[in-house]
């Protein structure tokens, strides 16, 4: 009697296929991370280092803190263009403010991120702007108020700063910790909170969250507003590594590597799911395959046709997935 | 009971060659058989209404003589020749035009270069011709009756005039075949008629006409024949003239006119207990094209049907009852107090669900769990310090999942994963976890298997048992007239009758949706 009744809805032959894209889909980043570290501890000189683990780790905080971002305002259906200008606004903040204290002046950058997420959101979800459209128009305009505030490089010499990018605790970076924390929340929000659920119906069905009568315009305004709040904590993280901050070049074309994570990590562009592992194996490999570039001396660019040969690929899984599903 | 046709009409071009012709047309999609073998003739010189309920097969027909889809098996004879088109483009090219509802056209360029896009009048540079252009356009739409600049902007135009531009294409393209898929719908009356002299004007130039609408009156009004449809197959053609309402009802909801009523066709029982007091007040309802003045009163207990053809305004009563679709004025009352209109969110705190009728797009969240699915519309409430209370869902979703017998692998499993009839109870337990006083339901057992829909029957009888107040769309006539109290008619977004009591019967529904529109109240026929 049931056999009939939960019986899947397509047809069988095409079962097959849909589930081995799935899997893919799934499980392609994991398979490709652990490829990746294996071809390196054969062939890379002292990739099995603590060293070398370290730098890797610290290289992919900032990507990863915005992939986080990112994969919240994926998961609503949406997109975010504008992560690598906020980057730099936040980076340019800090120079600025520095003569209030550390804390204030980290704090003002992190509050210009989450005012740059709430134009976004408020654009998005309010007024109803193509997110692609809306994130762009910042995008574009926050690398020029970032130039405005920020002029040229700036060194930073403040020691809280200098700490915040280069200490750590028990062997460990605070910039690692900081991800790892922001991990953590980011994973606590999607799955236990009230804000995670109805992001995720949104993203799966919008008009059917509405008619039941979820905030569907506050939670796209809040998603937004964490997005652009943690793509600011990664621009203060950056110029704090690198005790500068350069607004012509903080944060450019981070919103690729982001969303290449995000995506690879197998989170569907079309939203309704958000795969917070899979983001930060996402991070990680496109980490690696960089770093791996540079350790056999082929030039960054290489790394970027890379970087972009996965993407496409990656979007052509879940593309095929889709397809196959109708 | 026969409305007579428009006078000026001249005599159907009876006995000449179809202009448009179709043999044993069939299509299907995946396991639906959207199209069975239909047959289908369009002379020259005539309008021709094509109608049906839901799933008839209109859309299909239409798509597949246009070019948008191929047919299975069949043919189609255009112009004396056998044709397949493979893109819309080629049919439009051959001669036969479509004028959408959603009109496809470009609303950024001009009226002119919208009439004329891709053959526009060039100068001896290769450039367009703009000063020629405007002035064919300009004579063209005139011709039409039309008064509208032809240089301005399409997109900011009315509906009305964008529907009248792409019928100047048409005639500007020389179509021989003109589709007309429900061109009135968003139209006010005065456009509506214009859009008529237009039609009447192509057909004395011996263009055939397909023209598709839900309005009845329209059909009779300016049809010359009609060919029904229902459930994919051709069930009748013949002149509009001589032909009535009834009949032709009939004939769209496949139901004989002299049948009478089988009682015991569905799981409902008899009549409701019912209180006094009405907990929904709804009055003087007003959407903009679509509904007009609405009133409704349902009591504890009670289940309020309500009755129309397609296009009637159903769906549209439940929804803006229920704040999901904007409203210009009326009021909604639950237990005498008032609901802020066009607000979900305080339609449901007062105690208002909607099941809606389109299940996929309005409904399921597929990628979710049969849980988060049921547990949807109660999280803002249930929500404490902005976390789930986890366990306080589960047993919520244990106890609907065995009251409403939801057969799923798990509550974990997802959704989509479910048949029809296991997801359409999954959305009712998501309506009932919010202890609704109110239950709209809009179609609850279209598109589920037989089992399922007794046990959703029997479910909203014994809702009613409890006292929920239920108003049930259905366009299923016995589900109507055996599952409500009374039944409300909807005709062109008003109540047109009510039939209550011995006047509650199948025939009767039959001939009340028929009527004519604004029927007084019980008045005879």
């Amino acid at each position: 009697m049931s056999d009939g009744t939960i019986a899947p809805p397509e047809p069988r032959t095409r079962r097959g296929l849909r589930t081995d894209a799935d899997w893919i889909r799934r499980n392609g980043v994991y398979v490709a991370l652990a490829l990746l570290v294996l071809i390196n501890v054969a062939v890379t000189d002292n990739f099995v280092s603590e060293n070398t683990l370290r730098l890797q780790l610290i290289q992919v905080t900032p990507v990863l803190i915005v992939a986080l971002g990112m994969a919240l305002v994926i998961g609503t259906e949406g997109i975010d263009l504008s992560v690598g200008a906020v980057m730099a606004i936040a980076a340019s903040l800090i120079p600025l403010y520095i003569g209030y204290g550390t804390g204030v002046a980290v704090g003002i950058a992190v509050l210009a991120g989450a005012i740059s997420g709430a134009v976004a959101g408020i654009l998005v979800g309010r007024i109803g702007v193509q997110p692609i459209i809306a994130t762009l128009g910042i995008m574009v305009a926050g690398r020029g108020l970032a130039n405005l505030f920020g002029g040229e490089i700036k060194s930073i010499r403040d020691p809280g700063v200098v700490a915040l990018g280069s200490g750590s605790v028990l062997g460990i970076p605070y910039v690692v910790l900081i991800a790892a924390a922001v991990a953590a929340l980011v994973w606590f929000l999607v799955r236990r909170s009230t804000y995670g659920r109805q992001l995720v119906a949104i993203g799966g069905n919008k008009r059917a969250a509405e008619l039941a009568g979820l905030p569907v315009r506050r939670v796209l305004v809040t998603t937004y507003v964490l997005c652009g709040l943690l793509a600011a904590l990664a621009g203060v993280l950056l110029a704090a590594r690198s005790q500068a901050s350069d607004p012509t070049k903080v944060g450019l074309l981070v919103e690729l590597s982001a969303i290449t994570a995000v995506v690879i990590g197998g989170t569907p562009l079309s939203g309704g799911q958000v795969r917070i592992a899979g983001t930060i194996a996402g991070a990680l490999l496109m980490q690696l395959i960089t770093a791996t570039l540079i350790f056999h001396d082929i030039p960054d660019s290489t790394a970027q046709i890379a970087q972009a040969v996965i993407v496409v690929a990656a979007v052509y899984v879940q593309l095929g997935r889709r397809r196959a599903r109708r | 009971m026969t409305v007579s046709p428009a006078g000026t009409a001249p005599p159907p071009a009876t006995g000449t060659v179809p202009v448009l012709e179709t043999e044993g047309l069939s299509k299907s999609f995946g396991p639906v058989h959207a199209l069975r073998a239909v047959d289908f003739a369009l002379q020259a010189g005539e309008i021709h209404a094509l109608v049906g309920e839901n799933g008839a097969g209109k859309s299909t027909l239409i798509k597949l003589l246009t070019g948008v889809h191929r047919p299975d098996a069949g043919t189609i004879r255009f112009a004396g020749g056998e044709v397949a088109f493979d893109r819309p483009a080629d049919a439009q090219r051959a001669g036969i035009s479509t004028v959408y509802q959603e009109i496809n056209l470009v609303p950024l360029l001009s009226v002119a270069r919208n009439v004329f896009l891709g053959r526009e009048p060039r100068t001896r540079w290769g450039l367009v011709d703009t000063a020629a252009m405007n002035r064919a356009a300009a004579e063209l739409v005139g011709s039409l009756g039309v008064d509208v600049d032809v240089t301005a902007e399409l997109g900011r135009l009315g509906l009305g005039v964008q529907q009248m531009v792409a019928l100047a294409r048409a005639m500007s393209v020389e179509s021989r075949v003109v589709i007309m898929d429900e061109p009135t719908s968003s139209l006010e009356a005065r456009e509506v008629a214009t859009l008529f002299e237009v039609a009447r004007n192509l057909r004395s130039r011996g263009v055939g006409l397909v023209f598709v609408s839900h309005r009845l009156d329209e059909l009779w009004e300016l049809c010359d024949r009609v060919t029904v449809l229902r459930d994919g197959q051709h069930v009748h053609t013949g002149p509009m003239a001589g032909l009535d309402r009834v009949s032709l009802v009939a004939a769209m909801l496949g139901r004989d006119v002299a049948e009478v009523a089988i009682e015991g066709a569905t799981e409902f029982g008899d009549t409701h207990r019912q209180a006094v007091e009405p907990v929904l007040t709804v009055s003087g309802i007003d959407v903009r094209n679509r509904l007009h003045g609405i009133g409704l009163r349902v009591r504890p207990g009670e289940v309020v049907g309500l009755g129309g053809l397609l296009g009637s305004g159903r769906s549209e009563t439940v929804k803006a009852v229920y704040g999901a679709l904007p409203v210009r004025g009326g009021t909604v009352e639950v237990g005498g107090r008032r609901v802020r209109p066009n607000s979900v969110r305080h339609a449901l705190r007062a105690g208002i669900a909607l099941l809606s009728e389109d299940r996929k797009a309005e409904g399921i969240v597929p990628e979710l769990s049969v849980r988060d699915n049921i547990a949807l519309a109660v999280l803002p409430r249930f929500s404490r310090a902005g976390l789930v209370p986890e366990r306080r869902i589960d047993a919520l979703v244990e106890t609907f999942m065995r009251r409403l017998r939801i057969k799923a692998a798990s509550p974990a499993q997802k959704v989509r994963e479910l048949s029809g009839g296991n997801q359409q109870k999954v959305l009712m337990a998501r309506w009932l976890c919010t202890e609704p006083k109110v239950f709209l339901l809009d179609e609850p057992t279209r598109g589920i298997d037989v089992g399922a829909k007794a046990e959703v029957q029997a479910l909203i009888d014994e809702l009613a048992g409890h006292g929920l107040a239920v108003v049930l769309i259905s366009s299923e006539l016995d589900e109507l007239v055996e599952g409500a109290d009374r039944i409300l008619v909807l005709h062109d977004g008003a109540v047109a009758r009510e039939l209550t009591g011995e006047h509650k019967t199948t025939s009767a529904l039959l001939a009340a949706l028929a009527g004519g529109r604004r029927r007084a109240e019980d008045g005879d026929e």
